[in-house]
């Protein structure tokens, strides 16, 4: 896995919308191949990169459907590419057996979704945070899942390259979980020279095909991947498997199989537990946003503190795994947690549990189609303030 | 004292210590695996650059048991995982191995575009009119009048004729065989591995457990003989007119063996004419 070519990296300042900052965080991340099925509020992602591809080395394939797309990247990633997909809301619930694949072969790979109203078609154009739990929970079966989320156009750029970079690094599906508003916000958005740019190369093992055992992991949990095409000749399937790479029945195989999955990303939580955080020194009340949220929230924040309320703000920027050990700490000595997020009460579900009854949880809903009005969000923290 | 076991020239095409295979006695897919082996033995290509991608059902376990860089994917999915195999890796050989559910019912949509693109793998499906590895129920080919678990008063739904559907869609290489034409299928393995773009070939084969026995058809033998009394080859045949019936007469041969430029060329070249110098491809 070579690092993008230094000519493929539009180093400087630039004004763009997340959806192509995103897109150029995939090129300089090294992406060489993506697949993808037009739906808005996602597409202009795989547009530029349809545009960008011919010219920096990589390969753009629009599929027949989100199906294709979804697995198709995954062949890409075996065949020695590095590779993504993007979509949005009905795409994304089309995704989901190929996430669950991805996890259980292991395969680096990272997922856009650019998140619009819903149910079903919902609204297409419109901002909304409301696939938050079926990233970490969409496929069947027990997995683990990495997602970021992004609140500019300069972390789309930024949060694409670390998207690539843990999924190389765990072997593992990488989810940037986007909204329609961050995609389609325009700010400044800096992009690095090629070579201020760290790229986690794919862990290719230097065993010989003799020594080679594919599903063998390393210290980490995270085993080698062999490149194909040189005689490793392995086997990869979605069926539980040993380390041969060959179908096994056992529950013990499943154990093993599972137990290392799960293990291998709940051992790193901590390293990869990335937040940020406003005025909690003194807080008594934490609002918890992330994505477009958290930019309505901090302007809630800003208001409440000049009326005198302790408030602080905690921004997930890894989303999952969920930073629980972070809210456990301020649970201890803060009274409240206020989570603001477009949807009818997903993240708080998180933040209560990890609270664990020490601090208040309230959530402030929002069906999605729009922001919160920031007064929505004042007048919360108004009433919480007075609980104290 | 040994036992004197004669070489097996297949043996180094296969996984041998994934031996015994999950098919049942009689069944034809052990049949064409054995055809294939012999196949990329003819075909004489590097078979470190050879990479095999199936889909799920009694015949997306094939991928398992060959000695090659093999993929078990998604039920319907294995032609769209192996475009993006091809596509980032074009110096591999790539060939999809699966079923008639796996490739035409849930993966038809794959099928019907990766021919119309012309990526440039080799599509191998199993035909047994069945759905096998769930128990039986009826498929996009089961014949009208053949029951199945889930059309037990017989099918009434028109099947898909494969060879048009795949020579309409955009194969440059269509075959159909039976898994009694044992040498048919291994040349047309070879020639299939030899072609450039997309190419398809049938092959019948029995499902003595589920099809043949809950039709009153007998065993795999007479199968066997139910395929050799009723076949006929016939080269270059339209493939409108190569449907199958129930117990009817089979048309077996090459159908199209035509010349069309790859997704891949038509993608470099047409990058190449507008782009010129700036196509970094």
């Amino acid at each position: 896995m070579s690092p993008p070519r230094p000519s493929a990296v539009l180093s400087g300042a630039h004004f763009m919308d997340g959806n192509h900052a995103a897109c150029e965080g995939a090129i300089a991340a090294g992406a060489n191949f993506a697949a993808g099925y037009p739906i808005t509020p996602s597409t202009e992602i795989v547009e530029r990169f349809a545009a960008r591809a011919p010219l920096v080395g990589a390969t753009f394939l629009q599929m027949e459907d989100e199906l294709a797309s979804s697995i198709a990247i995954l062949g890409a990633a075996w065949g020695g590419a590095k590779a993504f997909t993007v979509t949005s809301g009905p795409g994304f619930s089309l995704m989901m057996e190929h996430i669950g694949f991805a996890a259980m072969t292991e395969t680096p790979s990272v997922f856009v979704n650019v998140q619009r109203g819903g149910p079903s078609t919902g609204l297409p154009t419109l901002p909304a945070q409301a696939d938050m739990m079926q990233a970490r929970w969409g496929s069947h079966g027990d997995y683990e899942i990495i997602a970021l989320c992004p609140n500019s156009p300069q972390e789309c750029f930024n949060l694409m390259i670390d998207a690539f970079n843990f999924s190389e690094q765990y072997r593992n599906p990488v989810l940037l979980m986007m909204d329609e508003s961050v995609g389609h916000m325009t700010e400044k958005v800096v992009i690095p020279p090629a070579d201020q740019i760290n790229i986690f190369p794919r862990r290719h093992t230097s065993k010989a095909p003799s020594e080679y055992l594919p599903f063998k992991p390393a210290s980490d949990d995270v085993p080698e991947m062999a490149r194909v095409g040189e005689g490793y000749r392995f086997h990869v399937t979605g069926l539980t498997h040993d380390e041969h790479g060959y179908p096994s029945m056992e529950w013990q195989t499943q154990q093993a199989l599972v137990g290392r999955l799960v293990g291998k990303i709940r051992a790193h939580a901590d390293d990869l537990t990335r937040t940020e955080e406003k005025q909690l020194e003194d807080a008594e009340i934490v609002l918890v946003a992330y994505g477009i949220s958290s930019r309505v929230a901090l302007w809630a924040l800003q208001e409440a503190r000049e009326e005198g309320l302790r408030v602080g703000l905690l921004r997930p920027i890894v989303v999952w795994p969920f930073p629980e050990k972070r809210i456990r700490e301020l649970a201890q000595r803060v009274n409240a947690f206020v989570v603001v997020e477009l949807n009818y009460g997903q993240m708080v579900r998180e933040v209560e549990r990890a609270a664990a009854g020490r601090a208040r949880t309230i959530l402030v809903p929002h069906a999605g189609g729009a922001v919160h009005p920031p007064e929505s969000i004042v007048k919360v923290l108004r009433e919480v303030g007075s609980w104290a | 004292m040994g036992v004197m076991v004669p070489f097996n020239p297949v043996e180094p095409f296969l996984r041998s210590e994934r031996m015994p295979h999950i098919w049942c006695s009689g069944c034809g897919i052990g049949t064409t695996v054995n055809c294939f082996a012999r196949a990329l033995a003819e075909s004489k290509l590097p078979l470190d650059k050879v990479a095999i991608v199936s889909g799920i059902g009694c015949t997306g376990r094939v991928a398992g048991y060959l000695n090659l860089d093999s993929f078990h994917t998604t039920h319907g999915r294995a032609i769209p995982f192996a475009t993006g195999l091809k596509l980032a890796n074009p110096e591999l050989t790539v060939v999809v191995y699966s079923g008639d559910g796996d490739l035409i019912a849930i993966g038809g949509n794959h099928f019907i575009h990766a021919a119309r693109r012309n990526v440039d793998i080799k599509v191998i499906c199993i035909n047994n009119f069945i759905y096998g590895m769930t128990g039986g129920q009826v498929a996009p080919t089961t014949p009208v009048g053949a029951t199945a678990t889930t059309a037990p008063y017989g099918c009434f739904e028109r099947p898909f004729n494969l060879p048009y559907l795949a020579e309409s869609s955009g194969a440059v290489y269509v075959a159909r065989w039976t898994a009694y034409h044992v040498r048919y299928i291994a040349h047309s393995m070879a020639d299939a591995l030899r072609k450039k773009g997309f190419s398809f070939i049938e092959i019948l084969a029995p499902c003595p457990t589920l099809y043949q026995r809950r039709n009153k058809l007998g065993d795999g033998l007479e199968t066997m003989r139910y395929y050799k009394q009723h076949s006929v080859i016939r080269h270059g045949a339209n493939t409108r007119d190569v449907n199958l019936h129930f117990q009817g007469e089979i048309t077996l041969g090459k159908f199209v063996d035509i010349e069309r430029p790859t997704l891949q060329q038509t993608m470099e070249q047409r990058f190449r004419q507008v782009l010129r110098d700036r196509y970094a491809g």
